[in-house]
């Protein structure tokens, strides 16, 4: 059986001159890093693991930009035996003091042994890790050697086991940052091999990515799949893309990429906010999947990408979804790659009142829906009710799944872990039916908010609102609407306040903004300030999001 | 000139950023380091200044390092007016 070690070893054995990454840096020339310069450059971070007494199952925390050094710690930690775990670095709008808070957080329930960092950033780790904390040992990027020789076939991440963990995987937010996604060697190679074989991978491809690796879609799909299965990365800086989004199609044109994900909102965004003339040259002819993922997929988003690009040659074909959750390791379904995605063109009342997709009916207003695709071969999809029995076709219920590549467990959380399953079957949260055999998701059971492919939870948020003076605890709401220009959600905060007063409003208001943004990286579009007992309550007190988000519609008009 | 230019963009931002049309937004306030500007707005921004004022910002110049507030904004965009 291999693992993680053992495969990148054997690349290194077989082909070390192969290319195996190529990382486009803004100012910098295109760097390719071949399985040999990998391994020598993760060797290094193994030996300083090693100096440092860092053990083999012992987590270790990265917190780096987007960079070379980044991937060579990531594989080094591997190669040492160790857990890796990507954490989000402090971006200049995020409140140190916040993500102090939140590497706490994930220190705390996580216990990692070791935290890798870059110079700059080690006394804001240093700040962050109280008393008796169980990080042993801070590694800086600039004080670790090249390696010294090394025997490739004595590292210690060859002797995992396969039902060892090889990676955490951590959403965002204080709530997301306290519930580690724990996946063992085996899960990521049964899935790996499973989707493989559902995209076709073959030797014409190269994935281009500039998603975050900290994010499943793009650790998984846009990392860990390229180099462990020998498919050639591209990858590209997230925070680049965001300011130049058509260098994702350039790189496309330049290095012929064939597969890449994107979330919802980059099929608007890139529709949208490209220019003519930087698309000059552009062919994208090479790409033969450009998968949906990981925020609700939109027929019209798609549509939009595919008549802005289909000068540049763009094939229509190439057009797929995915559902996919980090609980599975990546994929749960593929829509498209062999012809188009299904489109189920249902009636809207039904869907609305009777939660069922029923065929489009003459002279009724429809809605299209846009298939995830059939499950992977190594997955089972169900659709159930709130007894967890099993829906018929076309009824909409609770996703549930299982697989031969579900998460081991949330790391260090019992209690999340055990109301995750329900006899086997992992729970997914996600609402959605099946219809001859695709599998469509319509909604959340599941309180969480997804911006631009990044998961919010809404109490985090609410946390944030509540720590402005004249907010109270208790009184704010925070929930996404969607957005159909932006082709993702907007997140809206309705907030009770005791002031009639315009001027102490709007200063509440520019304080709610700063403090939700700065202390989760998540912009707010709407901050809607209302008077006292505004916000509905449910009979718990809890607070009720969906009935407070349709009540803002209707005041401001949109309900 | 500048004040104009000020007003201008500060009306864009308040209307087509934060859904607030009558918001005031003063011309030494932080915008990209309060994240009142996120990252994803910041192409719009780009793309407005170019059809508007007719001045190109490279995406290497969307940082708070080169602007941060409208004061720095506007006397970047009269500079390259000049």
């Amino acid at each position: 059986m291999s693992n993680f070690s053992s495969l990148l070893v054997n690349s290194y054995n077989e082909c070390p001159e192969k290319t195996a990454i190529t990382v486009l840096l803004s100012g910098k020339t295109d760097q390719p890093v071949t399985y040999r310069q990998l391994i020598e450059g993760a060797a290094a971070w193994d030996q300083a693991l090693t100096r440092s007494g860092i053990l083999p199952g012992e987590v270790v925390v990265l917190i780096q930009q987007h960079s070379l050094e980044l991937i060579f710690a990531y594989w080094g930690i591997v190669l040492h035996g160790s857990i890796p775990s990507i954490m989000p670095f402090l971006t200049e709008k995020l409140l140190p003091e916040r993500y102090r808070a939140d590497l706490s957080a994930l220190v705390g329930i996580t216990r990692p042994e070791a935290i890798i960092t870059y110079r700059e950033f080690e006394p804001e780790v240093r700040a962050a890790l109280g008393e008796g904390s169980s990080v042993r040992r801070i590694l800086v990027s600039d004080e670790v050697q090249p390696a010294e020789k090394f025997d490739p076939n004595s590292f210690g991440g060859l002797q995992r086991k396969n039902d060892d963990i090889v990676l955490l995987q951590h959403s965002s937010g204080t709530t997301g940052l306290q519930k580690g996604v724990a996946l063992s060697h085996q899960a990521v190679i049964n899935q790996l091999n499973t989707y493989a074989n559902t995209l076709k991978l073959n030797e014409q491809d190269v994935i281009v990515s500039w998603l975050p690796l900290y994010h499943d879609m793009g650790l998984i799909a846009g990392f860990l799949m390229p180099v462990l299965l020998r498919v050639p990365l591209v990858l590209l800086s997230p925070f680049e893309w965001v300011r130049a989004p058509y260098k994702l199609m350039q790189a496309v044109t330049h290095y012929r990429g064939t597969l890449s994900w994107l979330p919802n909102f980059a099929y608007n965004f890139c529709a949208q906010k490209i220019r003519d003339r930087d698309l000059e040259g552009v062919d994208l002819s090479s790409w033969r999947a450009v998968s949906n993922c990981s925020e609700p997929m939109r027929y019209e988003s798609q549509q939009a990408f595919v008549k802005r690009f289909a000068a540049n040659g763009l094939n229509p074909a190439a057009m797929c979804t995915c559902y996919a959750m980090a609980e599975n390791v990546f994929a749960v379904t593929e829509g498209g790659i062999d012809g188009l995605v299904a489109v189920d063109e249902i009636d809207r009342e039904s869907m609305q009142v009777e939660r069922k997709a029923v065929p489009a009916q003459p002279n009724r207003p429809t809605i299209r829906m846009l298939s995830a695709g059939q499950p992977l071969t190594n997955t089972r999809v169900r659709v159930l009710d709130e007894n967890h029995r099993e829906l018929p076709d076309r009824m909409v219920g609770e996703l549930a799944l299982h697989s031969d590549c579900m998460l081991s467990e949330y790391y260090h959380r019992p209690d999340a872990t055990e109301k995750a399953f329900h006899e086997g079957w992992y729970m997914t949260g996600d609402f959605g039916y099946k219809a001859d055999g695709q599998v469509y998701v319509a909604g959340r059971k599941k309180e969480l908010i997804i911006v631009g492919g990044k998961n919010v939870y809404p109490m985090d948020l609410e946390e944030l609102a509540m720590e402005v003076p004249g907010v109270h605890a208790g009184r704010v709401v925070a929930f996404g609407l969607f957005n159909e220009t932006a082709g993702t959600e907007d997140v809206v905060i309705v907030a009770e306040v005791d002031t009639q007063n315009e001027t102490q409003r709007e200063q509440i208001s520019d304080a709610i903004r700063q403090t939700v943004t700065r202390g989760s990286a998540v912009a707010l579009r709407y901050v809607h300030l209302v008077d006292k007992k505004w916000l509905i309550k449910t009979s718990s007190g809890k607070n009720a999001r969906l009935a407070n988000k349709e009540k803002f519609l209707k005041e401001i008009g949109q309900g | 000139m500048s004040e104009d230019l000020i007003k201008q963009l500060a009306s864009h931002i308040a209307a087509e950023v934060l859904h607030q049309p009558n918001r005031v937004l003063a011309p030494d306030q932080p915008l990209l380091s309060s994240g009142i500007v996120d990252s994803f707005s910041l192409v719009d921004l780009a793309m407005y200044i170019e059809d508007t004022f007719g001045v190109h910002l490279d995406d290497s110049e969307l940082n708070k390092e080169t602007f941060d507030t409208l004061a720095q904004l506007a006397s970047l965009i009269a500079s390259r007016q000049a």
